[in-house]
């Protein structure tokens, strides 16, 4: 990666520059939400000769990277113009002094390789200039040269890492639904892409309604629901190889599947003479196993990351709210009692917070509780605003928002878990009911 | 038990019945399929009494339920007396009963909303003497609604569940 030899000398030598100026590393701490982006330079990489295509590369690890950080509200780049020196390779420790002077309190600096047969790689590395200090290791990506932006998303986690002590939720995917065409007659598509819109690919063709993509826990897999056989159904579906089928073979309706933590179970509700109720499906053998057992509506079913526990809703006591129950059924716990209807409830990868959807007086909000139903809070607010998935450090959510009327449409909008930074992600047509991927290998 | 199941969704519809709000979309009969009220009599009808569309035009082929509702209003239970007596003179058909929703609620809690709804509506038929077997049902939730303005207008004919032959249309 890099020499120790060299970066030893340079890391001596901007000690010994940076002493005076040293204080506390620079450290950027999230539990509270970020307020204040961190000014960074991030100056267009070196490129060593005249390469066209280093270049290309380079200016486009550039760009994706500055847009993972300044969307996720962690950084503002500092304005190019204002640079007083050129970065140097990522390699070398730069002199931070020009740095300093516009008050930039991180340095970036990327080294761009086009390697054998066209594989593009990336060196990184972060400085901290006012602690004279790389942050965090540096790091060399590689990728096919289709695979570039996830060099940058990569490079992004890393920065998020050295800034926060928490990895980042960029080189991940979306799954979605794609909807196409007027509110009377939509078609809705199964979709997936980047995090941030880019790279999009429909799974499904439309000649169906499908809804509800999640992923597996690996993000190998995806279950969703589909109405090709006349009913609603669970699909299951491998990302690699295409192949999908239906999961289980029963007479009664599925929908609202969602994998268990360790991707060895799909917990789903099915439903019979009316009564809805969720059922633990086990993949290696299909057996089903019924959790439920209320004339009621019992859905949107979310497991705790340790798979001890199940959130899910239901309208047992009247109203649609929320409930946890052990993960083999039993005694369930009523934990929303605020006023109006809750839904879709997720529970957080870090296990600290279950996402939600309120509907209270016409109005739909995401909000989040603690797994005990208290410190209610909600972070949005719309005509309709539904259907949270987490980031995969449990640090934003993303959810849709549909807007009213016969020519209204959904769009997917993401928002950080303390409600700060709402931005919308952008799709080239409607997009509801995303599910955020963990972070890819 | 499928039939003491159904017996005790009518007697539930029934005894409840009486503090259901009526659901009647003021412009229903507007809208096709939308059989509200009209008559049994098929002597003005241009349809074949035995074809789907006089079952959609002359018998009604669709039933309001109020907000988060699935229980039958007086209307809709004469509605479905008269489907359930087509039903009966017309043996050979199989049907499918869609329940929907309204926008106003979360996709999964309408879907099973909308499941709920047409099974009030198949135990209804099956109880009035329709072969459970002929009867399927389905939901949609709030994914395939008629009328498409956001308001109680459009919603009240949303909240539905239409009985589909399995021959004729889909709605």
């Amino acid at each position: 990666m890099i020499h120790p030899g060299r970066l030893l000398a340079a890391l001596l030598l901007a000690c010994a520059v940076a002493a005076p100026a040293a204080g506390q590393p620079l450290r950027v701490e999230i539990t509270e939400g970020i307020v204040e982006p961190v000014p960074v330079a991030l100056p267009r990489f070196e490129v060593a000769g005249d390469d066209a295509e280093a270049e290309a590369l380079a200016e486009e690890v550039r760009a994706v990277l500055a847009a993972d950080l300044v969307g996720a509200g962690l950084v503002r780049v500092v304005d190019e113009a204002a640079y007083l020196a050129r970065p140097g390779l990522a390699d070398a420790t730069p002199d931070l002094a020009p740095w300093r002077a516009i008050e930039a309190e991180a340095l970036g600096g990327g080294d761009p390789e086009i390697g054998a047969g066209g594989r593009r790689a990336v060196r990184f590395q972060l400085w901290d200039v006012f602690g004279g200090e790389p942050l965090g290791d540096g790091l060399v990506v590689r990728a096919a040269p289709g695979d570039v932006r996830r060099i940058a998303h990569k490079i992004a986690d890393a920065v998020h890492l050295a800034l926060t002590g928490e990895p980042g939720w960029f080189d991940t995917l979306v799954a979605f639904v794609s909807e196409t065409g007027p509110k009377g007659a939509r078609t809705k598509r199964i979709a997936v892409m980047d995090h941030d819109g880019a790279n999009l690919r429909y799974l499904t063709d439309g000649d169906d309604l499908a809804l509800t993509p999640r992923f597996s826990p690996d993000a190998s897999r995806l279950v969703y629901i589909s109405w090709a056989t006349g009913e609603p159904r669970v699909m299951i579906r491998d990302l690699a190889t295409g192949q999908e089928e239906p999961l289980g073979r029963f007479p009664q309706m599925s929908f609202a599947p969602r994998f268990s933590p360790d991707g060895a179970s799909v917990v789903m509700s099915l439903s019979e003479g009316g009564d809805t109720d969720l059922h633990r499906l086990r993949l290696a053998d299909r057996s089903l196993i019924r959790l439920t057992d209320a004339s009621a509506i019992e859905t949107a079913p979310s497991y705790s990351p340790d798979g001890s526990e199940i959130v899910f809703e239901s309208d047992a006591g009247g109203g649609q709210q929320l409930y946890v129950m052990p993960a083999e059924g039993g005694e369930a716990r009523r934990i929303s009692f605020g006023e109006g209807r809750y839904g879709t409830p997720v529970w957080s990868p870090r296990g600290d917070l279950i996402a939600f959807t309120k509907i209270l007086q016409g109005r739909f909000h995401i909000g989040v509780m603690r797994p005990d139903g208290s410190r209610e809070r909600l972070l949005t607010s719309s005509w309709l605003d539904e259907a949270p998935t987490w980031a995969p450090n449990g640090r934003a959510l993303m959810f849709f928002r549909e807007t009213p009327g016969p020519d209204g449409a959904p769009a997917i909008w993401r928002v950080d878990a303390d409600g700060r930074n709402l931005r919308k992600v952008p799709t080239p047509a409607g997009a509801s009911d995303p599910s955020w991927s963990a972070r890819l290998p | 038990m499928t039939l003491l199941r159904s017996l005790t969704a009518l007697a539930l519809a029934l005894t409840l019945s009486a503090c259901a709000s009526n659901e009647i979309p003021e412009d229903a009969s507007a809208g096709a399929g939308a059989g509200v009220g009209s008559g049994t009599s098929g002597a003005a009808s241009p349809f074949d009494p035995a074809s789907v569309e006089y079952f959609r035009a002359e018998i009604g082929d669709t039933v309001y339920f109020a907000t988060d509702s699935s229980l039958l209003t007086p209307d809709a239970q004469s509605t479905l007396s008269r489907q359930a007596r087509w039903l009966t003179d017309n043996a050979g058909r199989t049907a499918t009963v869609e329940g929907h929703a309204d926008e106003r609620g979360t996709r999964e809690y309408n879907l099973a909303l909308g499941a709920r709804r047409a099974s009030a509506v198949r135990n209804f038929l099956v109880a009035e003497g329709v072969e459970a077997e002929r009867l399927r049902s389905v939901t949609y939730g709030k994914e395939r609604p008629v009328a498409l303005c956001s308001d109680e207008s459009c919603w009240r004919q949303n909240r539905r569940a239409v009985t589909v032959m399995a021959d004729g249309p889909t709605s």
